[in-house]
């Protein structure tokens, strides 16, 4: 089979390094950034997976962008109206739920 | 000389050659501090991204990761970096300390989990009754590359696919709502 394990392990690889964007970062946007890159690792794997085992990967593809495309225009509208309240998206100052 | 460029252009080597540039682009994004230069490598990322869908036969997909994801929603996120101006202060964006162990140990796992999942995947079960690669190029270059997404989304999926769009209206409401309003 051709370069299906390479592809799954290069998705892993983009995954976790989009975990550790999100725990490391402070910027707001950049996580939201890292949280779109774990999006595309999935979607690289349901391509390298349609491949073999039909074409139905490829359309769930298709409806992972939807509602990233969804979820940007909401996230960064949310992110716009914190940095009105707060002057910043450093999550430093979003304690509201510090304890 | 011939076999150099045969060598050059076959799918392994470009295929290595995009898994490259798409982790390290990866990786500069998460680490570069200004945000517009992280954005520029997600760009990179998702562009080299594009290049794997084609080696993978899904061209449909590789055009609208290049339209949708680098042209459009990347410049979104580049028009709201530049709208509140950000990437002008010097304080550090990376979580020092105890956060970044944290990250590293949940990373690591996460690592550690996927990779033992992935490691022999193509000794599963799963693929020994798989279409396999010659039904899904006989479906191809029958219905061509669009027909053969399209088909399937009009009919099997047409309820999910109105969902998405009932998705997308409410997410253009909601964003509408949410940045117009003054706090």
């Amino acid at each position: 089979m051709f370069l299906l394990t390479e592809a799954l392990i290069v998705s892993a690889v983009l995954f976790v390094v989009g975990t550790f964007g999100v725990l490391v970062r402070r910027n707001a946007i950049i996580m939201f950034l890292c949280i779109e890159l774990q999006l595309n690792a999935v979607n690289l794997s349901f391509v390298a997976f349609s491949r073999y085992l039909g074409i139905e990967g490829q359309l769930f593809v298709f409806f992972v962008m939807t509602v990233a495309a969804a979820e940007a225009a909401v996230g960064l509208a949310i992110i716009i109206s914190i940095f009105r309240h707060y002057e910043t998206v450093s999550v430093n100052n979003f304690n509201l739920l510090k304890w | 000389m011939a076999n150099f460029f045969d060598f050059l252009f076959s799918a392994e080597f470009l295929f290595y050659v995009f898994s490259g540039m798409a982790v390290g682009s990866a990786i500069a994004m998460v680490t570069r501090k200004s945000p517009v230069a992280s954005l520029l490598y997600m760009v990179a990322t998702l562009a080299s991204l594009a290049g794997i869908y084609v080696l993978f036969e899904a061209h449909f997909l590789a055009a609208i990761q290049i339209i949708v994801y680098a042209g459009a929603i990347m410049v979104l996120f580049l028009f709201v970096i530049m709208l509140l101006n950000l990437g002008h202060d010097y304080q550090k964006d990376l979580k020092g300390g105890v956060w970044a162990v944290i990250a590293f140990v949940v990373a690591g796992a996460m690592a550690g989990v996927l990779g033992r999942q992935f490691w022999d995947a193509e000794s599963a079960a799963i693929y020994q009754n798989a279409q396999g690669e010659a039904a899904i190029d006989a479906l191809l270059s029958s219905q061509g590359a669009v027909g053969a997404i399209a088909h399937p989304l009009y009919t099997d999926y047409v309820v999910a696919f109105e969902l998405t769009g009932i998705l997308l209206l409410v997410a253009i409401v909601g964003a509408l709502a949410l940045a117009k309003r003054r706090v």
